[in-house]
């Protein structure tokens, strides 16, 4: 095959990446892979055309640096350092993306590194098991650009490359980590009270001349003090960075320090000790180290003071409500007066001390919640401050509403508040999209409550046959005979056997009853289309079903959830809660049936997703999540056709792994080709009429689960 | 009929040497005072930290003979009443472990009593309170107590499955005894004496058990119980190295997911 000329690459270009609709112009890429081999250039047109597909900026900007690309890299890192920009694309934006893209040349030399080392996804998992392990507050690991912590969050670079094995290069990770937690664990992030609350270290930068040389040498004090603590109760990770520093060969302790080392490595040597030796010392500040961090006190500063203002609430609060537990009165409310002691504990040497509460002289049980913030307090201020120990009884501190808003701030990063994050898979990237899908629990909305008493006149006769085929189905007893076990003896089986024995034939030892409880146990998320497409009567029809088959549900005890789905683009996917697991099925859930209404679109995947993380909360031996739906999964962004469908069925696959049995009730005539591939062969059925759905929906249901 | 009783996991012991027990509350005196009044006991806690031991301990102090049943899914009334089996042609009755407890003045300790069917309560309530009759239908007969005869049940809260819990009925006639890991010096004594393992090891044991602990509820349904600690200090005592001792006898047996069996590796290698 010969070269294509910079016309053809053009007229390639312009096909693989529809640039004229966006009037780009494919010129300059095209005289950059004028001179490639034929092989290499259909690699860049490859490569291009996925990238195209997520935005086809990036498309352009790839087909662009490829010319630069194709020398550096094999096939396989190019891949990935497409799929490192559209992932960036998905998680951060455009800009990132193609600051990615452009940074090739760095990529390439990264690749290398890249293999050996350790990275953040691979390693995330693991390590932030053996983060919450250590002890302390909880920190969150996230992926940052370099090394550093708030005293919240621990920030990991995304790999680490610097050893040539691979065990090498996660110790280090490891040890980086362990650098972080250790500074917030063993007090060199110490607050002080005061107006603002800061840390000791800022308080003490404030009036020091020379703050670059002194917070290096700090550093290293601290750094020096945590390893002689790590030492005498981590030996292991001590081992472990020591290696480390011999194999970069920079020594922890510098030459003439010796004096300071003595005083760190006292029991008692604290913060302030590494503050007092530090004008001791003179000579040049001392080189990085592989596993030191790069202090932000600022973000510390801010961070702490966010914490302790909510943790000063919300121990006030709590100490309010144990005093109202104790039925005290207002007066003896205010004047109530908690102290504190340290608890005695034996041989362990721990940076926080186990405190225990007092009120007026008696030793109280404070609720567990309680405990984690009192540790969480002590691990700032070395105490409980006395400011903390008057109870206040302000209820938007209450720690439960806190930690909801939290888990809701923090469910949605990127200022998507409240939301849960679902990756997406992408079929022709064989890739997720990262935190793709933002999908909200929304409120149902309250309809007219005669439409059930209605569809159930208007099915009588049916409610009253799928009431008693559903009674059949209910738990029963079973009595087994002819058992090796049981409760009492099968007496026709004794008889038979003794006539064998008679003859001289072999006895059976088959010979008792069994009862046998036939348990059903299965739970079963409804999840209900609500797009757009299913206005009038076949929303009608998804209404009548599921009134009749809720009539039917109450005859078992399957516990069963009812949720719509309906979404407009991936930043606004929904679902709504007909009913939950634990609710009953009353007048709400009645007037909620009622009230579906047709809304946007149909992202499924997302859906299926978040309800099957519902459906595992069921506890059940059996799990089935049933779709009803009238068509094609369909979204008015670019979610449609093979995407759109590839997606669902990944979702569904994913689904299947954790246990749970997907079907799919339809009344699409043309569903068979796509439903099958989504579902499998025997997952799913088509309703070849809309009005015969309320009438096959619960007999699905009663065949699926016989 | 051999593979019926093994699967009932019955075992009807006199202890003649004294088990080893640390107590670490009042638990033995309560127990005593129980017995003494006649009353019934339900020991809560979570697995491994010391249960069966303790009851073997009380069986040895009380000098009574102890009944084990570990329950099960299919534990039945006729498995704890007892059955007709047919010998030479004939039906015969055999009591089973709890009938015998009855009648021999035993202490009958069953385990773990929210996994056995709901029909075998019928038999345990009125034996649990002052009653103290075992109803054994399929004979017609009840069976009155023996004044020595006690019943202790086991429960592990933790499970926190609404299809196993203990109905009030049943938990409101039981008197409670609450277990909980033992302190950490306790531990570290329990380790020691169980395995003869050195005091550093047993400390450093103890403090991977806590950040075993730290983990319950985000990745681990348990920590490390005390059980596990002795396990793997016994490990070591026959010289097999601390890491490798802690990842089989405690990692790999807490949890299958690999992230965490790798994250509770690096906590051991952490400490040894």
């Amino acid at each position: 095959m010969h070269p294509l000329s910079v016309v053809e690459l053009e007229q390639r270009l312009d096909q693989v990446l529809e640039l004229d609709l966006v009037r780009l112009s494919p010129e300059q890429a095209a005289q950059a892979l004028a001179p490639f081999s034929r092989e290499q250039q259909e690699r860049a047109l490859h490569w291009s055309q996925i990238a195209a597909q997520a935005h086809v900026q990036i498309g352009q900007q790839i087909s662009i640096h490829a010319a630069l690309a194709l020398p550096l890299m094999s096939d396989e890192v190019m891949g990935r350092w497409v799929y490192h920009a559209l992932d960036l694309y998905d998680r951060k934006g455009l800009f990132p993306a193609i600051e990615a893209v452009k940074s090739v040349e760095r990529y390439a030399a990264e690749a290398e590194a890249r293999a050996r080392g350790v990275g953040f996804d691979e390693t995330v998992g693991m390590l932030s098991h053996f983060l919450q392990g250590l002890s302390g507050r909880h920190l969150q690991i996230e992926e940052g650009e370099s090394l550093w912590t708030d005293s919240e969050k621990v920030f990991l670079p995304s790999f680490v490359g610097h050893f040539e094995q691979r065990d090498d290069n996660f110790q280090l990770y490891k040890a980086q980590l362990v650098t972080l937690w250790a500074e917030n664990w063993y007090g060199t992030w110490r607050l002080v009270q005061g107006e603002p609350v800061q840390t000791r270290i800022s308080q003490w930068l404030s009036v020091r001349a020379d703050k670059v040389r002194d917070l290096a040498f700090l550093q290293r004090l601290e750094l020096i003090r945590i390893d002689v603590v790590l030492k005498r109760v981590f030996p292991g990770i001590f081992r472990q960075r020591n290696r480390l520093l011999q194999m970069v060969g920079t020594p922890l302790i510098p030459s003439g320090w010796e004096y300071a080392v003595a005083a760190l490595s006292d029991l008692q040597a604290s913060l302030e000790t590494s503050l007092l030796w530090l004008d001791r010392l003179d000579g040049e500040a001392p080189a990085r180290l592989c596993y030191q961090e790069i202090w932000q006190i600022e973000a510390v500063d801010s961070a702490a003071r966010a914490r302790s203002e909510k943790e000063r609430g919300s121990f006030q609060y709590l100490l309010w409500k144990m005093a109202d537990e104790l039925q005290l009165t207002e007066q003896e409310q205010q004047q109530a007066k908690f102290e504190w002691h340290q608890k005695e504990n034996g041989e362990q040497q721990e940076s926080v001390a186990e405190v225990e509460l007092l009120l007026e002289d008696q030793p109280v049980a404070p609720p567990e919640i309680m405990n984690a913030l009192t540790r969480s307090i002590i691990q700032d201020f070395g105490e409980l401050p006395p400011e903390y120990l008057h109870p206040v009884g302000d209820a938007q501190f209450d720690p439960e509403r806190l930690a909801r808003n939290a888990q809701d701030v923090w469910g949605g990063t990127y200022h998507e508040e409240g939301a849960f994050l679902y990756d997406e898979w992408d079929g022709s990237r064989l890739n997720y999209r990262k935190g793709w899908a933002v999908l909200r629990e929304m409120e149902a909305k309250l309809g007219d409550g005669n439409f059930v008493e209605e569809t159930i006149h208007k099915y009588q006769r049916l409610v009253g046959h799928l009431r008693k085929s559903f009674e059949a189905l209910r738990s029963a007893d079973l009595l087994l005979k002819r058992q090796e076990n049981g409760d009492s003896l099968d007496v026709d089986a004794v008889v038979d056997a003794m006539a064998d024995h008679q003859q001289g034939q072999e006895m059976s030892d088959r010979l008792y009853l069994q009862n046998r409880r036939h348990n059903r146990s299965i739970a079963v998320m409804l999840m209900v289309d609500m797009s757009g497409s299913t206005k009038g009567w076949i929303n009608d029809a998804e209404r009548e079903s599921l009134v009749l088959l809720c009539e039917a549900l109450e005859a078992l005890d399957d516990r069963y959830a009812i949720y719509g789905f309906s979404g407009w683009t991936r930043k606004r996917c929904e679902v709504f809660p007909i009913k939950r697991f634990t609710e009953p099925y009353n007048e709400t859930v009645k007037q909620k049936i009622a009230g579906i209404e047709s809304q946007d679109y149909t992202r499924m995947g997302v859906a299926i997703r978040h309800l099957t993380a519902l459906l595992n909360g069921a506890e059940a031996r059996t799990r089935l999540l049933i779709t009803l739906s009238d068509g094609k999964p369909d979204d008015s962004d670019d979610y449609k056709g093979e995407y759109a469908i590839e997606d669902t069925r990944m979702a569904l696959l994913e689904a299947r792994r954790t246990g749970v049995h997907p079907f799919c009730i339809t009344i699409d005539q043309e569903g068979q080709e796509y439903l099958s591939h989504m579902y499998g062969p025997a997952g799913y059925t088509v309703v070849d009429a809309v009005e015969k759905l309320p009438f096959k929906v619960a007999d699905i249901y009663r065949r699926l689960t016989l | 009929m051999n593979q019926q009783v093994s699967k009932q996991q019955i075992e009807e012991i006199w202890i003649e040497e004294e088990p080893y027990y640390e107590a670490v509350g009042e638990e033995i005196v309560l127990f005593e005072s129980a017995y003494n009044n006649k009353l019934p006991l339900l020991l809560k806690g979570p697995t491994g930290c010391g249960k069966t031991r303790f009851m073997e301990h009380m069986a040895w102090r009380l000098k009574r003979p102890l009944i084990t049943v570990s329950c099960h899914d299919d534990l039945t009334a006729s498995d704890l009443v007892g059955r007709y089996l047919i010998v030479g042609g004939e039906t015969r009755w055999i009591d089973g472990p709890l009938a015998r407890a009855v009648r021999s003045g035993g202490i009958c300790y069953l385990d773990e009593i929210v996994e056995a069917r709901k029909d075998t309560m019928v038999v345990i309530h009125p034996l649990a309170d002052d009653r103290r009759v075992l109803p054994m239908e399929k004979v017609g007969e009840q069976l009155q107590a023996a004044p020595e005869f006690s019943m202790v049940v086991s429960y592990n809260p933790g499970y926190q499955s609404v299809l196993k819990e203990l109905k009030q009925s049943t938990r409101q006639r039981f008197v409670a005894i609450e277990f909980n890991y033992p302190s950490a010096d306790l531990e570290k004594r329990i380790i020691v004496r169980e395995t003869g393992v050195d005091a550093q090891s047993a400390q450093n044991l103890v403090k991977f058990a806590e950040m075993t602990r730290n983990l319950k509820g985000s990745g681990l349904d348990e920590g490390a119980s005390t059980r596990l600690l002795v396990h793997a200090a016994k490990l070591m005592v026959s010289g097999i190295s601390p890491i490798t001792a802690c990842s089989a006898g405690i990692g790999q047996a807490l949890t299958d997911d690999p992230d965490m069996v790798a994250a509770v590796q690096e906590l051991s290698a952490a400490l040894f």
